[in-house]
């Protein structure tokens, strides 16, 4: 058997060496200054016009998006929502970088993604009000969306947990040759879970090609970034882990959009996960049962408004005349009537078929759920005004 | 046929699944080029490569999220926990995760190619840490399957049966009767189905259900009780969820008496769900209380294992209480 011992390439020294953070210095990319010129010395990633324009309308998209499904929440027309004010260049640029049939495991703010994919404003509608044509059947909470059209894993609520099942997804499209990646988003909050360990760790050993893509959004509900970790991010983790590692200003599109370009790169080429962390500020609050002023100041609020990364694209693509302002209110306004339309529409769609209650907890309902349900619909005709969302249809 | 212990027969079943479908994979602690700490997984990786059976970090929680992507995607997992009792790191990656994702995504998505194997029940001095039996706290969450063979040629039939089912099954593994249980086995693929009990023995006076490492102490308590002239009729249950109700209430029907065992603790075992349908379905067939012979509300012993556990002579006992009642 060959030695595997893993000291051999240690080196000693008689002197005792600490290591502590800052010791290794980890940069961040950062392409796109906040007025929307090119950094000094920095050159445009290898993305065409047409590419770089829809990255900056499915940002302005979300937000609208974001702005008016919290309108429905506080109008009691849905129960929840979470909105990704402010990191929308996060998930955007990063789809847009990838192959639209690279496997997505959502953390929950990644609706931009989904969006860039094609997700359509009734799709999103659909899911939020869980109705008949929700793909998920209303079996879930507002935005956990899922698609197998669009290669996006229908999402999870417990924190993390998809992070190990991207390393294993990704290990099946490699054997399986499939030519594709996974991308596997989550918080810095996420990343204190065990299943953050479990993940990259088995990801790393087992060469899966994986990209973990870290929002380092500041906050999780309320707990700040200072109390969630006391190392240099997520970031140095990575190296750990042997995981290849990029920091990234996560509210610069180009700069997403080049280190998830090279991470793919190297996640198919090389068979290895790489990690991606995206600095960024949740500029709304956590979901819409969260309230931000009880923990953070305006100001601060306020520093990270003039980074905003649809302002700063926005502005790149004004000056290369690759966007009309004026236009581009138009095709703001556009959107949301659109959304509000959908909204409209889609709130009047009945529920499910009370049957669907059972089916896909196994590939056939088994003889209790049937027994269940048997009994349940019986007593729904004997009260039919107790059960009204379905009992009209039984 | 050929003569096999139950371990062999379980490495008989992986190398027909992994033979017969080139999506199998299997993994685990230790069970790459070790075979597993019982050997389980021998030779699996000379046969079919560093690739497709290979040793895990130590992450329970690790390899059940890695299995239930890597089932998402469409290949076939088996993975190994060590023991069964160490399956609870994974417990919200098998509660949460494996058993919801065919329901919460409507049916777009499904982890139902993946098996768990894990050993699991006392008899072999393990103390707390290797001798429990979890199968209750996984009967409580729907979207699983549980399957706990007897001897080795359930083990490789119904083995076979699970990695193939279109659900994600846990395969519990009588680790006590790893090499103390020979039979026949056939070389060539074989399924047994899932669900479905096994009326081991017809009698008239009272049927006597268990599953796994118990039917033993229930053939060998049936022993002594035919001795006393009471008919045993006896059902290994096989699959824990779902359970074959018919199987058992047809026989309940016909003797007017029950009695469980298990050896996990008492309260809130599965018995107690055995029971109380059984109950509600043969209230007037019913002779005499419904007994439960099962393990302690402690944690699992060490030097008082013996003691602690439900053997045959508690069995037996069981079985004059309720004819006698």
């Amino acid at each position: 058997m060959k030695d595997r011992n893993h000291l051999a390439d240690i080196k000693s020294s008689h002197k005792v060496s600490i290591i502590e953070k800052g010791t290794v210095d980890i940069p961040m990319l950062q392409l796109l200054n906040a007025d929307g010129t090119l950094v000094k010395g920095a050159k445009k990633p290898d993305v065409d016009d047409d590419t770089l324009v829809k990255i900056y309308k499915t940002m302005r998209y979300i937000r609208i998006l974001d702005e008016r499904m919290i309108a429905a929440q506080r109008q009691g027309r849905i129960s929840f929502y979470l909105a990704s004010t402010g990191e929308e260049a996060a998930s955007v640029a990063s789809a847009a970088a990838l192959d639209n049939k690279d496997m997505i495991f959502s953390q929950y703010r990644e609706q931009g993604a989904l969006a860039y994919r094609g997700y359509t404003t009734e799709a999103f509608m659909n899911q939020m009000f869980s109705n008949e044509k929700d793909p998920n059947k209303g079996r879930q909470m507002p935005i956990h969306y899922g698609s197998k059209e669009h290669a996006f894993m229908t999402i999870s609520s417990p924190l993390g947990t998809q992070i190990p099942q991207a390393a294993g997804y990704a290990y099946g499209q490699k054997m399986q040759k499939e030519g594709k990646i996974t991308i596997c988003y989550f918080g810095e909050g996420a990343a204190s879970e065990g299943d953050f360990h479990a993940g990259l760790n088995m990801a790393a050993v087992l060469n899966c090609p994986c990209i973990f893509f870290c929002r380092n959004n500041g906050y999780a509900i309320s707990t700040p970034a200072d109390e969630q970790f006391a190392g240099d991010g997520i970031a140095s983790r990575g190296l750990g882990y042997g995981v290849k590692t990029i920091r990234v200003d996560g509210n610069d599109a180009f700069a997403v959009y080049a280190a998830t370009k090279k991470a793919r790169e190297i996640a198919l080429e090389e068979n290895a996960p790489v990690l991606i962390e995206a600095m960024s500020y949740r500029l709304a609050a956590h979901s819409t049962s969260d309230d931000p002023t009880g923990y953070r100041s305006k100001d601060e609020e306020e520093r990270w408004r003039q980074k905003d990364p649809i302002q700063r694209l926005g502005k790149y693509l004004s000056a290369k005349k690759l966007l009309d302002e004026e236009q581009d209110e138009k095709d703001a306004e556009q959107m949301r009537q659109t959304v509000l339309a959908e909204l409209k529409k889609v709130e009047k769609t009945d529920v499910c078929h009370i049957d669907e209650l059972i089916t896909d907890v196994y590939d056939k309902a088994p003889w209790h759920l049937q027994e269940q349900l048997d009994e349940l619909k019986a007593h729904m005709k004997k009260y039919p005004d107790a059960y009204p969302n379905t009992s009209g249809r039984l | 046929m050929a003569k096999m212990n139950l371990l062999q027969a379980i490495n008989s079943a992986l190398i027909t699944a992994m033979t017969d479908d080139e999506r199998v994979m299997v993994f685990g602690e230790d069970v790459g080029h070790f075979g597993g700490v019982f050997r389980a997984t021998s030779h699996l990786q000379e046969k079919f490569g560093r690739a497709r059976c290979f040793n895990t970090p130590l992450t329970e929680q690790g390899i059940i999220g890695f299995a239930n992507g890597l089932a998402s995607q469409g290949s076939v997992p088996v993975a190994e926990i060590q023991f069964g009792d160490y399956i609870f790191p994974a417990f919200d990656q098998i509660v949460n995760e494996t058993a919801k994702w065919r329901y919460r995504s409507g049916g777009q998505f499904s982890c139902g190619t993946l098996t768990i194997r894990t050993p699991y029940g006392g008899g072999i001095a393990g103390g707390h840490y290797h001798s429990q039996s979890p199968e209750a706290y996984f009967a409580h969450t729907p979207g699983l399957k549980i399957v706990v063979p007897r001897n080795p040629y359930q083990a490789k039939g119904l083995l076979l049966s699970s990695i193939r089912d279109d659900n994600p099954v846990l395969f519990l593994e009588p680790k006590r009767i790893y090499r103390a249980s020979v039979g026949e086995v056939p070389e060539e693929d074989y399924e047994l189905p899932l669900g479905k009990a096994d009326v081991v023995k017809e009698g008239s006076d009272i049927t006597l259900l268990a599953w796994g490492q118990q039917m033993d102490y229930m053939e060998k308590a049936a022993e002594m009780a035919e001795k006393d002239g009471i008919s045993c009729e006896i059902i290994d249950l096989r699959s824990i969820l779902p359970w074959d109700v018919e199987a058992v209430c047809e026989s309940v029907a016909k003797t007017g008496r029950l009695l469980i065992a298990q050896e996990a603790p008492l309260t809130s075992g599965f018995a107690s769900e055995i029971a109380a349908t059984v109950q509600k379905r043969c209230f007037l067939n019913l002779e005499s209380p419904i007994e439960r012979v099962c393990g302690l509300d402690t944690p699992f012993p060490l030097a008082h294992e013996k003691e602690y556990l439900p053997d045959h002579l508690k069995v037996f006992e069981g079985i004059k209480r309720t004819v006698q009642f």
